[in-house]
């Protein structure tokens, strides 16, 4: 690698704010996604709701199925690699996949490390909890953020939680004089140089979108209002009753997602959402996004 | 910049449907634009002196655009002779006709044919110095070029303003009507945006000149 082109793989990023990125499994699925107004698709085996449903090891999806859905849509294709699966990462860069998602929703390959995202050309989208978790995968490379929230639960009050907290650092980083900048970058084990670029511009320096739980109109036009850039559907849409109206509803729910209106609007007569869980009746181990640091 | 510029006062519209609107706003603010407005439903389109389509997903603001009954807006606004520019998925909008955006239609504001993600996929995004005629200043503008159209043939009447090595058109102007393929907006070089702040403060000074 020459140069990491920053302003590219973060460009990308600001593209897709104001948009919704869709979980598909099939090249049709991904045509339903892009009709409906996708400004992105994430291709995936399973959503995260089967993958939570069957259990064992959860890996990056077949290549010549990331790359039939490539073929089918003209928007951007997401595919997600396992934390730390420096392999994986590069055959979806082989691929020409425009984006990876490093993702806690598959089994972890590396406890430790996650991936040095600098070394590639293709951009990352990292999962985080808070600022920090933030902060570490942003130094690491991460062109892009998201919520972890609780993926394939149609529950969306992780993401909630998460997107809050990371509001609320960003909030305090931005109001402490500069000489207590160190103390609190300790911490909340964030480097100290992201600290300091936040204190004085009060926004994180890549997109925040919201992702992990995200089932109606409304759940996607709340995380708008709470500060995403732009929203991840995951099994919200394709394990709903009705995927296109659905997603086409959650599309224009984020656009006008201040003007409760339209959010009524387009929320009538969808079907049924996909089922949902509470988090309280999940085990601690089937909690995924405690994975990674 | 003159602080008695007509455009300061002005009101600004960017389209906010979908993409990189923020950035040209925050853009336009610096500059010192007191009314800069989020447009997103037909009825913001009303007192606007200029309208900037942004980058984002082509697909996603045509589709949009369908909605609530924009297209006749955009296109009396458009009539009106009122100032356009669009950035990177904006150009695309805005185009004549547009290879890739089926099954939406293109506005036909400029008398451009323009191919969707023209260069490749994000692997073939690109940076590169541009020298662009009009600007004040001759120094190179930084282009940027993200999953970027192409332009495959301008009409009779359309000026070009950059190309790149290979000759190919990267912003074009057909009357107060202005196109890129990259993204000023992601720059903190504010000469483009000044450009068109140019167009919408001669349009006002015509228009008062009209009356």
């Amino acid at each position: 690698m020459d140069q990491d082109p920053w302003l590219l793989k973060t460009g990308l990023a600001r593209m897709l704010k104001g948009g919704v990125i869709m979980d598909v499994v099939t090249p049709d699925q991904a045509k339903i996604a892009e009709d409906a107004g996708a400004c992105a698709v994430m291709a995936l085996e399973r959503v995260p709701a089967d993958i939570r449903a069957d259990g064992g090891v959860a890996r990056m999806s077949d290549p010549g199925l990331i790359e039939q859905i490539m073929e089918s849509v003209s928007i951007p294709v997401m595919a997600k690699i396992r934390i730390g699966h420096i392999v994986e990462a590069q055959v979806l860069e082989a691929l020409g996949t425009d984006y990876i998602d490093e993702s806690e929703v598959l089994t972890p390959a590396d406890e430790n490390n996650h991936v040095w995202k600098h070394d590639y050309k293709i951009p990352f989208v990292c999962g985080a909890r808070d600022l920090g978790e933030a902060l570490r995968r942003i130094s690491e490379g991460a062109a892009m953020i998201r919520t972890k929230g609780e993926a394939g639960t149609g529950n969306i009050v992780e993401a909630v939680r998460h997107m809050r907290s990371i509001q609320s650092e960003i909030r305090i980083v931005t109001g402490l004089p500069e000489d207590e900048l160190p103390s609190y970058a300790k911490s909340i084990s964030a480097p100290l140089d992201l600290i300091k670029d936040i204190h004085t511009t009060g926004s994180l320096p890549v997109v925040n979108f919201a992702a992990g739980g995200v089932g109606t109109p409304a759940d996607a036009a709340l995380m708008m209002h709470l500060g995403a850039e732009g929203v991840f559907v995951g099994s919200g849409i394709f394990k709903s009753d009705d995927p296109a109206p659905r997603a086409e509803a959650i599309v224009k729910s984020v656009t006008h997602y201040n003007d409760p209106a339209i959010i009524a609007e387009v929320s009538k007569g969808l079907g049924e959402a996909m089922s949902g869980i509470d988090i309280k009746t999940l085990k601690s181990e089937d909690l995924l996004a405690t994975r990674g640091w | 910049m003159s602080t008695n510029e007509p455009a300061l006062k002005a009101k600004i519209g960017i389209l906010a449907l979908q993409g990189d609107f923020q950035e040209h706003s925050s853009i336009l603010c610096s500059m010192g634009c007191s009314s800069v407005i989020e447009v997103r439903l037909p009825e913001h389109l009303n007192d606007i002196d200029g309208l900037i389509i942004p980058g984002g997903e082509s697909t996603t603001i045509s589709k949009l655009i369908e909605n609530y009954d924009f297209t006749t807006s955009l296109e009396d606004y458009y009539k009106e002779n009122n100032p356009i520019w669009g950035t990177c998925a904006g150009s695309i909008v805005i185009a004549k006709s547009a290879v890739g955006l089926e099954p939406w239609k293109p506005l036909n504001f400029i008398d451009i044919s323009i191919q969707r993600n023209g260069y490749g996929r994000q692997l073939d995004s690109f940076q590169t110095s541009l020298t662009i005629n009009k600007l004040t200043s001759k120094s190179a503008f930084e282009g940027i070029f993200i999953r970027a159209p192409k332009i495959i043939s301008v009409g009779k009447g359309v000026e070009i303003l950059s190309v790149l090595d290979n000759q190919d058109p990267v912003a074009v102007q057909q009357k107060n009507v202005l196109a890129t393929t990259f993204h000023p907006e992601l720059t903190r070089d504010f000469r483009f945006h000044q450009l068109f702040l140019d167009l919408v403060s001669k349009n006002l000074l015509d228009q008062i000149q009209d009356e």
